[in-house]
C-alpha cells in the first residue's frame, strides 16, 4: 500500500536500484537518471500538443455551437496526430534570397525556451527536474529568451509583412513581461522564497484568493506572452497573414506550432504553481502523494479552459489598445499591488506569529480595495468621453 | 580539482581582447558597441572568478554586487548608445563612423 | 580533467566562437546572432561559479533587453549590405596587433602569480544575503539607489534622444 501511495518516488528509487545493481558507477547512474528525466519532461511537454489541439477546438466549437472536428476516431480525439501526418508531408520551401542559416536555425530556437521551463515545475513534494532556488527568476528569463527566436524568425525570411510582424512580437512580448515580473514579485513576497517548490508549499491558501488583481494581470499578461486571442495579432489571418511564420511550412511551421502550445501549457503550470496552490489539494497530497501529478494537470487543464473560454469569446484588440492597455492600465495597477503586498509582508514583523489567514485577509481587503478604486477611475474617465463636446456634434450630426 | 582562479582570468583575457579588436577596427558604429558589450562581460567574469576563489569564504558579496551594477550601467550605455546611433543615422543616413566627421579639422 | 573542467573548456568554446563571430562576420545581423550566443556562454560560466542569481540576471539583461536593443538598431538603420560596404577600417591590422600584445602580455602576468586555491563547499544563503546586502545602509545601499537613479536618467534620455522631430 505505501508503494502505490508514494508511487511515483518508489518508481525512481527501484530503477536507480536496479542500475546500481547492473554494476554502473554512481556517475553513470546519475547520468541516466538525469538523462530519462528529461527525456520523460519532453515527451510530457509534447504530449501537451497532442491532447490539447484537439481540445481547444472541440471546446470553441462546443461553444459556437457546432460540433467540431469529430473525423479521426471518436470523437475527434486524434485530431492532432492527422494535423502532423500532414504537416511531415508538406514540401519544405525555402525564398530564395532568404538567410539560409537564420531561416533554418529559427525553429530551433523557439521550441527550446518553450521546453526548458519544465525543469522547474514541481509535479509533486518530491518530483520536479530540479529544484532551483531561483526557480522563478529562471522562468522569466527563459521568457525573455522566446523574443530572440521570434525575431530572427521575422527576419530570416526576408518579408516585409514578416519583418513587421517581428517587430510587433517585440513590442508585445517586452510590454507584457514587466506586468508579469511584478506579479511575481508580489507572490515571492508573501512566500519569501523562489524556488518554485517553497512557492507551493508556502500557499497554506492560494495566492489567487488573496491577490485576485495579480492574479488576473498575470492570466493576461501570460496569455500575451503566449500569443494567443484575444491579443493574437501576430499570427491572425486577417491581420497580419500568420506574421513571423509566414515563409514556414512543412515541420518547421510544425515546430513553431508546438512551440506555441508547449509554452501555452507551461504558462497553465506556472499560473496554478504560483496562484492555485500547484499540487496542493486540501490535504490530499499527503494522504496520497501519487495523485499530485493529476492534481496539478486538472488545474493547468482548468488555467487552460479559462484561455479557451477567453479566445472564443472576445474580439481581437487593436495593436496600439494592446501595448497601451500594458503600460499605461497593468503596469501601475501591479506596482500598487507589488506595494500593497510589501506593506502587509512587512509591517507587522515586529509581533513575530501573524496568522496567514490574517493577513491573507488583508491583502484580500486591499485588493478589493483597488478593484473598486480602478472602476471608480474608469468610470469617470469614460464619463468624461461621453460628456466630449465633439462627440455631441456627431451623435447630433447622425440623428 | 575544481578549476583554477588563472583559467578563468585567461580566458575572461581573451574575451577582452576580442572585445578591443572589434571595437577598434569596426567601421560600423552598432559592431563597435557590440565589442564594448563583450569587453564589459569580459570585466563581469574577472570579479565574479574572483569572488568565488577569495570573498566566499570570508562572507563578502561586493563581487556579485559589483557584477550587478556592471550589467546595469552596461544595459544604460548600451541604450542611450544606440539611441545616439539611430538619431545620427536619421539626420546623416548613415551608421559608418569614418563619415561622421563634422567636428574634425 | 574532471567533469567541471570539460565543461569549463565547452562553455569557453562556445563563449569565444561567439566573439569571435561577433568581430570577423561581415553581416551585422549574424554578429548580433553570435552575441547572443556569447552572452548565454557567460551565462554558463556564472553557473559554474556559484552565481546562479547573476546567470539569471545576465539572460534576462544581455540577452533578453540589450540584443534585442542591437537587433532593433541593425533593423532601423540598414544600409543594404553592399558589396563595397567594408566591414572593416584601415587600421584593423594595428588593432589586431594591439589586441594580441596586450592579450600576450595579460597572459603572461598572469601565469606568473601564485593564485590562492578556492574553498570547495560554498556557504548557502547567499541570494538572502545579497538581498539584505542591497537594502543595508552599511553595505551597499547607496550604489543600489545610484543604479536606479542612472537608470531612470539613461531611459528619459534614450526616450528624448531618438525622439521623433
Amino acid at each position: 500500500m505505501e508503494f502505490i501511495l508514494n508511487f511515483w518516488v518508489e518508481l525512481g528509487a527501484w530503477a536507480q536500484g536496479l542500475l546500481y545493481g547492473w554494476g554502473l558507477p554512481e556517475w553513470a547512474v546519475n547520468l541516466i537518471s538525469d538523462i530519462v528525466g528529461v527525456l520523460i519532461l519532453v515527451v510530457i511537454g509534447i504530449m501537451a500538443v497532442l491532447i490539447f489541439t484537439p481540445m481547444e477546438r472541440k471546446v470553441i466549437a462546443r461553444m459556437q455551437d457546432r460540433p467540431g472536428p469529430n473525423r479521426v476516431w471518436p470523437y475527434g480525439l486524434l485530431q492532432a496526430l492527422a494535423d502532423a501526418i500532414k504537416m511531415l508531408t508538406k514540401e519544405d520551401v525555402i525564398p530564395t534570397r532568404a538567410d539560409r542559416a537564420l531561416h533554418m536555425l529559427a525553429p530551433l530556437i523557439v521550441a527550446i525556451p518553450a521546453l526548458l521551463v519544465y525543469a522547474v515545475l514541481p509535479w509533486g513534494p518530491n518530483i520536479i527536474g530540479k529544484d532551483l532556488n531561483i526557480g522563478v527568476l529562471f522562468i522569466v528569463a527563459i521568457a525573455s529568451f522566446h523574443v530572440i527566436a521570434l525575431i530572427v524568425a521575422g527576419w530570416g525570411s526576408n518579408n516585409k509583412y514578416s519583418l513587421l510582424s517581428a517587430f510587433r512580437v517585440v513590442n508585445q512580448l517586452m510590454a507584457y513581461e514587466i506586468p508579469m515580473v511584478f506579479c511575481i514579485l508580489s507572490v515571492v513576497l508573501f512566500s519569501k522564497t523562489m524556488s518554485t517548490q517553497g512557492i507551493v508549499e508556502a500557499q497554506t491558501i492560494p495566492y489567487f484568493v488573496i491577490m485576485p488583481v495579480a492574479g488576473m494581470i498575470f492570466l493576461i499578461s501570460a496569455m500575451a506572452e503566449a500569443n494567443r486571442s484575444p491579443v493574437d495579432l501576430l499570427e491572425a489571418d486577417s491581420e497580419m497573414v500568420a506574421g513571423y511564420m509566414i515563409e514556414y511550412s512543412g515541420m518547421k511551421f510544425a515546430m513553431f506550432f508546438i512551440a506555441e502550445y508547449v509554452n501555452m501549457f507551461a504558462a497553465a503550470i506556472i499560473i496554478s504553481t504560483l496562484f492555485l496552490g500547484g499540487y496542493k489539494f486540501f490535504g490530499l497530497e499527503n494522504a496520497a502523494p501519487v495523485l499530485t501529478p493529476v492534481i496539478v494537470f486538472a488545474k493547468s487543464a482548468f488555467v487552460i479552459f479559462c484561455m479557451l473560454w477567453f479566445r472564443a469569446t472576445f474580439p481581437r484588440v487593436r495593436f496600439d489598445h494592446l501595448v497601451g492597455f500594458a503600460w499605461k492600465f497593468m503596469v501601475p495597477l501591479a506596482m500598487v499591488n507589488l506595494l500593497l503586498s510589501a506593506l502587509v509582508v512587512k509591517i507587522p514583523v515586529g509581533s513575530a506569529n501573524v496568522e496567514p489567514w490574517v493577513q491573507g485577509g488583508v491583502m484580500l481587503l486591499s485588493n478589493l480595495i483597488i478593484i473598486a478604486v480602478t472602476i471608480f477611475i474608469l468610470n469617470r474617465a469614460a464619463r468624461k468621453i461621453e460628456d466630449a463636446p465633439a462627440l455631441k456634434r456627431i451623435v447630433a450630426v447622425e440623428r | 580539482m575544481q578549476v583554477p582562479l588563472s583559467w578563468y582570468l585567461v580566458v575572461a583575457a581573451a574575451l577582452f581582447c576580442i572585445g578591443l579588436y572589434g571595437a577598434l577596427s569596426r567601421r560600423n558604429a552598432v559592431a563597435i558597441l557590440m565589442g564594448v558589450e563583450l569587453m564589459l562581460n569580459a570585466v563581469n567574469i574577472n570579479l565574479l572568478a574572483f569572488w568565488r576563489h577569495v570573498e566566499i569564504v570570508r562572507g563578502m558579496l561586493s563581487g556579485q554586487v559589483f557584477a550587478m551594477i556592471v550589467i546595469t550601467v552596461a544595459a544604460a550605455e548600451a541604450a542611450v548608445g544606440l539611441a545616439l546611433v539611430i538619431a545620427v543615422y536619421r539626420s546623416r543616413r548613415t551608421v559608418n563612423v569614418e563619415e561622421v566627421d563634422l567636428m574634425k579639422l | 580533467m574532471n567533469a567541471t573542467q570539460v565543461i569549463f573548456i565547452i562553455l569557453s568554446a562556445v563563449a569565444l566562437i561567439g566573439a569571435l563571430g561577433v568581430v570577423v562576420s561581415r553581416n551585422l545581423f549574424h554578429a548580433a546572432i553570435f552575441l547572443v550566443l556569447s552572452f548565454v556562454g557567460v551565462a554558463g560560466y556564472y553557473v559554474l561559479l556559484e552565481a546562479e542569481f547573476l546567470a539569471m540576471i545576465q539572460i534576462l539583461v544581455y540577452v533578453g533587453a540589450i540584443s534585442i536593443l542591437i537587433i532593433f538598431a541593425i533593423m532601423l538603420s540598414r544600409r543594404l549590405m553592399s558589396p563595397e560596404f567594408k566591414a572593416r577600417n584601415e587600421q584593423w591590422l594595428w588593432a589586431l596587433v594591439a589586441a594580441a600584445a596586450l592579450f600576450v602580455v595579460l597572459v603572461v602576468v598572469l601565469l606568473q602569480v601564485n593564485w590562492p586555491v578556492a574553498q570547495a563547499n560554498v556557504p548557502d544563503g547567499t541570494l538572502v544575503e545579497l538581498g539584505k546586502a542591497m537594502v543595508n545602509p552599511d553595505q551597499y545601499l547607496l550604489v543600489f539607489e545610484v543604479a536606479s537613479v542612472l537608470l531612470l536618467v539613461a531611459l528619459v534620455g534614450a526616450v528624448v534622444i531618438a525622439r521623433e522631430r
